[in-house]
C-alpha cells in the first residue's frame, strides 16, 4: 500500500503541538521528538495520515506532544492497537513509541508478534534500561548486577538485547541509534519510515533521574568514536577516532582489527550488507558488546519481504472478485435453505 | 417383502444420536435436522461433545451426542428427554439412559455390545440381559457388520466402512420417520462434494440402513411429524455462532462500514472467528491475535481507524480483555465484545453451558467502567442481537458486551431468512472533515456520544488514550471536578440507551400470581414450562431479558404486576442480585442450576408449581 503523497510541502511546524512537553529537563526523549518532527515532513505522507500509538511509560507520552492522530494505549499493548489500525486502514503511516519495560516486559508478546507478521509500522523503542515513570525499578534490559530500587543487591536476571528479539521474530528491519546524535537519528528514522515492513529502531536513551549516564560508555564524547560503529549498507565496517579500526570475520567469529597492523588492509574489512536475507552476520553485529567490540549503530538489517497488510488485502480482493457472495443478502441465502410453501 | 407398518402421527419428537467422538454423530444429527427442516418441521438442536478431540474410544468420557427436537408445533428447546436414542456403543447407552423417556426407542449397534465394550463403559451387568431395558423398544441392529458388508459389496475401500456406519443409522431413521432418502443423498453430495468416493459409499450405506429397517421391520410402527401449519417462506437451520457472525456482517453492511474481528481461538466461540474468516468477499478482516488481549486491542485500533470492530471470546478470555474494555470505555470508541459463556471459573467446563459471566460483564473492570450489556436468547436471534449490539455500539460510541452461551452457540434452530432492506438503519456519528468546531469529547446531547473522527480525515487530528480526558477538549486532565463529570457522563451515556431499546415484553398476562424471569439462553425452556402451566389455568407469566444494562425502561412496571417473581438462571443468582440492586422494592425468588447443562422444561415447571403451591398455602 502506497502512502498518499502530500499536496503541500510540510515543515516541522505542521507537527508542533501547543501542549507543554512534560519530560524531565535533560531527558533524551526531547531529542527524539525534535528529530521525528524534522523527519516527518520529509516522508511525503500527509499530516492527517500519520498516527502515533504508544503504550505506558515515560516515552509513551509521546503522542501527546506531536500534532498527529494519536493513541495512548495500555501498558505493552501498542503493537496490538497499531496492528488493528494498520489492518483497518493500510494507507496510514503508523509509528509505535515504546520503552524497554513496555515492549520487553509486559508487551513482549505483542512486540514479537507484530514483527513476525511484518506489519508495515515503525517502532521507536526508547531503551533507557530502567523503569522511569514508576520511579526506578529494573527493566528487562537493565544490565545484570545493577543496583536499582527493586534490586538493592544487584539484579540477578540476564538482560534482553532488543535486536536479538527482533531478529528471533524474523524481523525485516532493525536499527540502533543514540539519543545524543541527531544526525544519525534523522538518517535512521528516515530509513525506518522508508522500509516496507515492521521497522524496529532501538534508541539508547538516557534517563537523567534514574539511570543517568547508563549509556555513557557508548555515548560519552571521549569514547563514542571508539565504542560505536555506525554501520552503513555497502560500506566497510570501519570505526575509531583515527578511522583505522574495523571488523572482519575469522573462523565464524567477528574480530576487531587495526588497519595497517599485522598485514591488515582496508580490503580485509567486512562490507556491511543490511539487505542480506541471511541474518547470521546481523545477529553477530547486534550482539557486539564493550569492551571487546564497539556497539553497532545504524541500520543493521533492512530486508524486503512480504508485508502483512498487502497479503491481507490481496486475499480480500481475490475473494471479492471470485466469490458469489457479494452482499449479506447473498450470504443469508447461500448453502442449505428450505422453501416451505403454504 | 415387509407389510406396511402402522404410521403414528406425532406432534413432536426428540431424537438423540450418541457414539464415540469419531462415529459421525454430529454429522448424522445435522443431516436428520436439515431433512426435517426441508419437509417443514420446526426444530431445535443441541450438540453435546467432550472437550477432548478423541477421548478414549468406548468410554463414557468419549461419548459425543447430538440431540434434535422436531415438531409440528413451534419448538423452542432441543427437548428435555429423547423419544429415540441411537447408541453406537455401551458407553453411549450408559451415558444417555437418564436423558431418555420411559418406553423410548433405543437403536443400538449390537456389534459393539460385547464384554470388552461393557468393561470400557463401566457396566458390571450386561444391560441387554439384566432387565434394565424392560419397557423400552430396543432395536438391536448389527450396524458395524452390515456397513462393512455393504462397503465390500460395492467394492469400496473397507477403511471407510467405520466412517460411514453413521449413514446406516441415518437410513434406519429415514425409514422410521418416513423421510425421503433423496434429501439425505443431497446432503451427502453437498457435504462431500470434493470426494466422489465418499459420496458413493455414504449413499450406499444410507440405502442399506433404510432397506434393513424396512425388510426386518425394526418396529411395528413408523412415525410422521407434519409440517408446521403457519410456517412458510424461506428458512435455514442456523447455529448461534453462525447467526452471531452473520448479524455482525449485516450490521457492518447497514452502517456502511467494513467489519474487523480481532480474536483468539477459544471454545465455544471459535466458530465466529472461523465463519468470518471465510467471508472476505464481504470485506471482513479477521485478525487471529497472539492472545485475548491483542484480540481486543487490535479491535480498538481498528475502531479508532473507522471499522466496525468486534472481538469474540468466552469467559476466561473476557477476564483477559477487562483492561481493554476499560480502554474502550475511556476512549469512547465503538466495539462489540461477544462472550460465548461456558462453565467456569478458570478453564472450568470448556464445552458446557453456563450463565456465570453476567457479573463479570457488568462489573469486571477497574474504576467506574460502564458498558452496554445484552444477551441473545435463541440460536437464531443471535443474528438480531449481534446486529443490535453493533448498532448500539456505533451510534452511542461505546463498548457493548453481547452474552451468548455454549447452548446457543452450538445449538441450532429453523430461521426465517430476513431481507437486509427490512433491518433497522445504522447511522455512525462521523465527524465532518475540517470541522472547525470538532473537539474529541464534544457530545451529541441526544445520545451523549462523542463524534467519530478517523485518522486520514483532514482537519481532525486529535489524541485519545487511557488517561482521563477533559470534558469537550479531550486534553489530559487530572482535575478533580472534571473526573467527577466524566465518570457521571459515561454512566449517563449508557443509561440513555434505555430510550433507544424496546420495552420489556411480558409473555402472558400483565398481572398475575407469578412472573418467571430469565435472561439470555434459557428462553426456550422457560417459555415451554410457563406455557404448559398457563394451559392449566394458573396465573403465571414470563419476562425474558435481552437488555441487561441498561434495563428496559418499563422494567419496574413489568415486575410490579405480580405477587411473586422467580428468577431462573444458570448460575447462583447473578441476575437476581443485579435486579435486587437496581429494583430493590421487589422480592425475588430464585431457581439456579450450575451443572454445565441447559435448563430443562421439567425442572422449571416443577419449581414454578412449588412456588405457586407455597403461595396458596400461605393464603
Amino acid at each position: 500500500m502506497e502512502d498518499s503523497m502530500a499536496s503541500t510541502v510540510l515543515t516541522r511546524d505542521d507537527f508542533k503541538l501547543g501542549e507543554p512537553v512534560k519530560w524531565c529537563p535533560g531527558c533524551g526523549a526531547h531529542a527524539v521528538l525534535a528529530t521525528i518532527m524534522n523527519v516527518l515532513p520529509e516522508t511525503g505522507v500527509r499530516k492527517e495520515d500519520v498516527v502515533f500509538v504508544s503504550g505506558i511509560g515515560c516515552s509513551s507520552r509521546f503522542p501527546y506532544y506531536i500534532n498527529t492522530y494519536g493513541f495512548h494505549g495500555l501498558h505493552g499493548r501498542a503493537p496490538a492497537i497499531a496492528s488493528g489500525i494498520k489492518a483497518a486502514n493500510p494507507n496510514l503511516s503508523v509509528w509505535i513509541v515504546t520503552g524497554d519495560g513496555d515492549s520487553m516486559a509486559i508487551g513482549g508478546n505483542h512486540f514479537i508478534h507484530i514483527i513476525r507478521r511484518n506489519i508495515n509500522v515503525n517502532i521507536l523503542l526508547f531503551n533507557n534500561k530502567i523503569y522511569g515513570l514508576t520511579k526506578g525499578q529494573y527493566s528487562p534490559t537493565t544490565p545484570k548486577g545493577s543496583i536499582t530500587k527493586t534490586s538493592p543487591d544487584g539484579t540477578i536476571e540476564n538482560a534482553f538485547k532488543p535486536g536479538e528479539l527482533a531478529m528471533g521474530a524474523q524481523g525485516s528491519f532493525y536499527a540502533r541509534v543514540v539519543d545524543t546524535d541527531p544526525k544519525m537519528m534523522k538518517e535512521v528514522f528516515a530509513a525506518a519510515a522508508q522500509h516496507q515492513g515492521t521497522s524496529v529502531v532501538e534508541i539508547l536513551q538516557n534517563c537523567v533521574i534514574f539511570a543517568n549516564q547508563v549509556h555513557n560508555d557508548i555515548t560519552g564524547k571521549d569514547v563514542r568514536d571508539d565504542n560505536q560503529i555506525y554501520l552503513k549498507h555497502g560500506e566497510p565496517m570501519i570505526f575509531g577516532k583515527e578511522r583505522n579500526r574495523g571488523l572482519r570475520i575469522r573462523n565464524n567469529h567477528l574480530e576487531v582489527v587495526t588497519i595497517g597492523e599485522n598485514g591488515v588492509t582496508e580490503r580485509d574489512i567486512m562490507i556491511h550488507n543490511a539487505l542480506n536475507p541471511d541474518d547470521t552476520a546481523h545477529y553477530m553485529l547486534v550482539r557486539m558488546t564493550l569492551p571487546e567490540f564497539p556497539v553497532a549503530m545504524g541500520v543493521v538489517r533492512a530486508v524486503e519481504t512480504t508485508v502483512y497488510e498487502s497479503l491481507l488485502y490481496d486475499q480480500i480482493k481475490h475473494a471479492k472478485s471470485t466469490s458469489k457472495i457479494k452482499k449479506v443478502d447473498d450470504l443469508l441465502r447461500s448453502g442449505n435453505v428450505f422453501q416451505i410453501d403454504k | 417383502m415387509a407389510k406396511n407398518p402402522k404410521v403414528v402421527e406425532l406432534e413432536e419428537v426428540v431424537v438423540k444420536f450418541a457414539g464415540d467422538s469419531g462415529d459421525g454423530m454430529q454429522l448424522t444429527g445435522t443431516q436428520f435436522s436439515d431433512t426435517s427442516a426441508f419437509v417443514g418441521n420446526d426444530l431445535s438442536t443441541f450438540p453435546d461433545y467432550p472437550s477432548e478431540i478423541r477421548a478414549p474410544q468406548g468410554t463414557i468420557a468419549g461419548v459425543s451426542g447430538f440431540q434434535v427436537h422436531i415438531g409440528h408445533r413451534e419448538v423452542t428447546t432441543p427437548g428435555d428427554q429423547a423419544d429415540v436414542l441411537v447408541a453406537m456403543n455401551p458407553a453411549a447407552l450408559k451415558a444417555n439412559m437418564k436423558w431418555v423417556k420411559q418406553g423410548a426407542t433405543l437403536i443400538i449397534d449390537i456389534d459393539n455390545f460385547d464384554n470388552k465394550h461393557y468393561k470400557k463403559a463401566g457396566y458390571i451387568e450386561d444391560p441387554l440381559h439384566d432387565n434394565s431395558l424392560d419397557g423400552y423398544n430396543v432395536v438391536k441392529a448389527p450396524i458395524t457388520n452390515l456397513t462393512r458388508d455393504t462397503i465390500k459389496q460395492y467394492g469400496l475401500d473397507l477403511k471407510i466402512a467405520d466412517k460411514t456406519k453413521n449413514q446406516f443409522v441415518a437410513g434406519i431413521l429415514y425409514w422410521l420417520f418416513n423421510r425421503d432418502l433423496k434429501i439425505g443423498e443431497d446432503f451427502l453430495k453437498q457435504k462431500f462434494r470434493s470426494k466422489p468416493d465418499l459420496v458413493k459409499a455414504n449413499i450406499a450405506v444410507l440405502h442399506a440402513g433404510y432397506n434393513y429397517a424396512e425388510t426386518i421391520e425394526v418396529l411395528s410402527t413408523t412415525f410422521h411429524v407434519h409440517p408446521v401449519k403457519d410456517k412458510h417462506g424461506l428458512f435455514r437451520n442456523i447455529t448461534g455462532n453462525q447467526a452471531t457472525a452473520w448479524g455482525l456482517l449485516a450490521a457492518a453492511e447497514k452502517a456502511g462500514l467494513e467489519l474487523f474481528l480481532g480474536s483468539y481461538p477459544i471454545t465455544p466461540a471459535s466458530e465466529i472467528l472461523q465463519e468470518l474468516s471465510k467471508l472476505k468477499s464481504l470485506g471482513a478482516i479477521t485478525f487471529q491475535a497472539e492472545d485475548e488481549i491483542a484480540g481486543i486491542c487490535s479491535s480498538i485500533g481498528a475502531s479508532f481507524a473507522g471499522r466496525l470492530a468486534v472481538t469474540s471470546t468466552s469467559g476466561p478470555g473476557l477476564a483477559l480483555k477487562s483492561e481493554g474494555i476499560g480502554l474502550a470505555v475511556m476512549t469512547e470508541l465503538p466495539i462489540v465484545i461477544v462472550d460465548v459463556q461456558r462453565g467456569g471459573p478458570a478453564t472450568g467446563l470448556p464445552t458446557k453451558t453456563e450463565q456465570g459471566d453476567l457479573m463479570q460483564a457488568l462489573y469486571g473492570r477497574n474504576g467506574e467502567s460502564p458498558c452496554i450489556v445484552m444477551a441473545a436468547s435463541s440460536p437464531a436471534n443471535c443474528f438480531n442481537f449481534a446486529f443490535k449490539a453493533a448498532k448500539l455500539a456505533v451510534e452511542h460510541m461505546t463498548p457493548v458486551i453481547l452474552l451468548s452461551d455454549s447452548y446457543l452457540a452450538n445449538g441450532s434452530e429453523l430461521w426465517e431468512i430476513p431481507f437486509m432492506k427490512d433491518l433497522e438503519e445504522i447511522h455512525p456519528p462521523f465527524a465532518e472533515d475540517n470541522d472547525p468546531n470538532y473537539y474529541p469529547y464534544l457530545r451529541d446531547p441526544k445520545r451523549l456520544n462523542r463524534f467519530w473522527a478517523r485518522p486520514g480525515q483532514p482537519g481532525l487530528r486529535h489524541r485519545v488514550g487511557g488517561l482521563e480526558k477533559a470534558d469537550v477538549t479531550g486534553e489530559v486532565s487530572h482535575d478533580p471536578m472534571n473526573h467527577q463529570i466524566m465518570v457521571e457522563t459515561r454512566e449517563a451515556k449508557v443509561q440513555k440507551v434505555a430510550e433507544f431499546i424496546p420495552d420489556q415484553e411480558i409473555i402472558g398476562d400483565k398481572k398475575g400470581d407469578l412472573l418467571v424471569v430469565g435472561w439470555g439462553g434459557t428462553y426456550g425452556a422457560i417459555f415451554s414450562a410457563v406455557n404448559t402451566i398457563r394451559e392449566q389455568g394458573r396465573k403465571v407469566s414470563m419476562a425474558q431479558f435481552n437488555y441487561i444494562k441498561p434495563l428496559p425502561k418499563n422494567t419496574r412496571e413489568v415486575l410490579s404486576g405480580f405477587k411473586k417473581i422467580l428468577v431462573c438462571e444458570l448460575n447462583l443468582g447473578q441476575f437476581a442480585s443485579y435486579l435486587r440492586s437496581q429494583l430493590p422494592e421487589f422480592n425475588y425468588a430464585q431457581f439456579n442450576k450450575v451443572q454445565g447443562l441447559p435448563m430443562f422444561i421439567s425442572e422449571i415447571k416443577q419449581k414454578i408449581e412449588e412456588v405457586l403451591d407455597s403461595m396458596n398455602s400461605e393464603q
